[in-house]
């Protein structure tokens, strides 16, 4: 104890996200009049001005602070930048939709941004303890935003059963920290690491914990059977809510799923790795075929992104730095995908409310042809066509895994590609071949229309040249893990 | 008797079975629900302490504290959806949170 001030050049980032929190709930309380615009474009820069000193500050070397608590590599780096694309991605889409349903209140941002900090806090979390907290503080924001537009039956009751779901996994998860902490005497990543090399795998009490934690992790991830409150949730909760809730939080909790897995019970992997396997065959499994029988597109997002984390645990259960790369390109196209679908949703709307049935979606090449092709665009993408950018996201999974050696994983991946291939053709073949059924009102709004416009050009044919940096980048962040 | 570490562990793991099973089995009221969701956190608490003395290491207590600030945080949350929730559809039993199913 020679040095009481920790090194706070790693957590940089973080602290300019609190303190920038803080300031932005000062900025709205006292300000007379609605605050809600000037908040929003003060996040907006909080978020770029935390994307700056994460780049050009930190840097990806590997450095340790807090006592071995917090850790910032390029594996953090790398997600925490995606996190942040997301986070900053949904609250510009989020203005129209909230001061169209009177619901723009300048809490939105800052809300996120405190989710935005607790993801950070997670995916850098270097001990049992700092997952625990940063897991906290960004679950309790995500449920004040689900039930954020509290006039309205569906958005309060999706925050209370995703409160309720979200505090049994919290409580299970820790169940599980405090038997590992019990067996091994330590909540540190590297001292567990070194324990649990000596000890072996075997010992009951540890697999306990293990089993618990890995319950707690599917459950934030939605992966099945720990699945059922993302419809719900999904459904109900305002659509720029939704929309944040499939990206950056699940960026988050997969890549804690790494740190935790790849981490600390790199050498339980014979426990783990089979009860990631059934995770990762019963998400793709359920994705597939329950959202066959979806109607509200939301829902049907929501079934769409337990498939899509089927396939990301999926590149987990390798375990080595290969799938760790794997993983990271598929998070790229997965973030820009879903990101895109959600634009497009949040764009159209008819007399009377948003558009959310599937069926209404017909005829929409009629009344806003560049609109439909993008959905299209993203549909095909989402649904693994050769040449967009979902393609290369599941090719690199998929080649990882076969390359492993999991040839029948694989095959069960391919298999429920194509079964999910059926439900995202049928929304193309719903909005360009059947007849117009309501009309459409355009959400004027240019914001909403670059980031449609700019996801679907990332999602296009054009993906092809975004291939090699992605990957060069990915390869870059799963060196975190190579040692 | 002496009592020793397995009791403790016993009475943890009873304490959290029972917050599990009355967040599943009760279809009365939502408050019950929050009562559990508090009762598994201290029954976690009630194994960190015991492991923390057992171990003489005083992470495990740090880590009660923290698991005490964020319950505390959580109650306030989950009581102020409670209460939007309530505004709402004027009844808080379990069995009528159905609008979305499916």
């Amino acid at each position: 104890m020679t040095n009481m001030v920790p090194n706070l050049m790693p957590v940089m980032p973080e602290i300019i996200l609190a303190v920038g929190a803080m300031l932005l709930l000062m900025v709205g309380v006292f300000r007379p009049t609605k605050a809600f615009s000037e908040v929003s474009t003060l996040s907006l820069l909080l978020l770029v001005i935390t994307g700056g000193v994460l780049y050009f500050y930190v840097g990806g070397e590997t450095q340790i602070t807090f006592g071995g608590m917090f850790i910032s590599d390029s594996f953090a780096v790398y997600t925490k930048v995606l996190i942040l694309i997301g986070s900053f991605l949904s609250i510009v889409m989020a203005g129209p939709y909230l001061k169209d349903h009177m619901i723009d209140r300048f809490e939105f941002p800052v809300l996120i941004i405190l989710a935005t900090l607790g993801m950070f806090a997670m995916v850098s979390a270097n001990s049992l303890m700092s997952l625990y907290v940063g897991l906290e503080l960004q679950s309790l924001s995500l449920y004040v935003l689900a039930a954020f537009n509290r006039d309205r039956n569906r958005s309060t009751e999706s925050g209370l059963k995703y409160f309720v779901l979200g505090a049994l996994s919290s409580g299970m998860l820790l169940y599980g920290i405090s038997l590992i902490y019990g067996f091994t005497g330590s909540v540190d990543f590297d001292v567990l690491a070194l324990t649990l090399e000596k000890a072996g795998s075997g010992h009951l009490g540890l697999t306990l914990g293990l089993v618990f934690i890995l319950a707690g992790l599917a459950f934030k991830v939605s992966a099945v059977p720990f699945h059922m409150w993302a419809p719900d949730v999904y459904e109900g909760a305002p659509t720029p809510v939704t929309s944040f809730f499939a990206t950056a939080p699940k960026i988050a909790a997969l890549a804690l799923f790494v740190r935790v897995m790849m981490g600390p019970f790199a050498d339980m992997i014979g426990e783990w790795q089979q009860v990631v396997i059934f995770l990762s065959v019963a998400s793709m499994l359920v994705g597939a075929f329950v959202a066959l029988m979806q109607t509200n597109i939301k829902r049907l997002m929501a079934y769409s992104s337990i498939g899509h984390v089927g396939y990301a645990l999926m590149a987990i259960v390798i375990g080595t730095s290969a799938g760790v790369e794997a993983l990271m390109v598929y998070l790229v196209f997965y973030l820009t995908m879903t990101i895109g679908t959600f634009g497009a949703i949040l764009s159209m709307r008819h007399s009377d409310g948003m558009v959310e049935d599937i069926n209404d979606l017909a005829g929409l090449s009629t009344n806003n042809l560049p609109l439909a092709i993008s959905i299209a665009i993203f549909m095909f993408s989402l649904a693994g066509i050769p040449l967009l950018a979902g393609f290369f996201g599941k090719y690199y999974v998929f080649l990882a895994v076969v390359e492993a050696g999991f040839v029948p994983l694989a095959v069960i991946g391919v298999v429920t590609s194509v079964v999910g291939a059926f439900y995202y053709l049928r929304i193309i073949k719903i909005m360009f071949f059947d007849d117009a059924a309501v009309s459409f009102e355009k959400m004027e709004s240019r914001s909403l229309n670059w980031v449609i416009g700019v996801t679907a050009l990332i999602n296009s044919p054009a993906s092809v040249f975004l291939i090699a940096p992605v990957a060069a980048m990915a390869a870059w962040a799963a060196l975190s893990f190579a040692g | 008797m002496d009592i020793g570490l397995g009791h403790y562990l016993i009475v943890g793991a009873a304490l959290f079975v029972l917050g599990v099973f009355g967040i599943f089995v009760n279809r009365k009221n939502v408050i019950i629900i929050l009562m559990s969701v508090e009762l598994m956190l201290l029954a976690v608490n009630i194994n960190f302490v015991a492991f923390s003395t057992h171990l003489n290491d005083m992470v495990g207590q740090v880590f009660a504290m923290f698991v005490l600030t964020v319950a505390a945080a959580e109650a306030a949350i989950g009581l102020a959806i409670l209460v939007i929730y309530f505004r709402n559809r004027g009844t808080i039993a379990v069995e009528d949170i159905n609008q979305m199913k499916g």
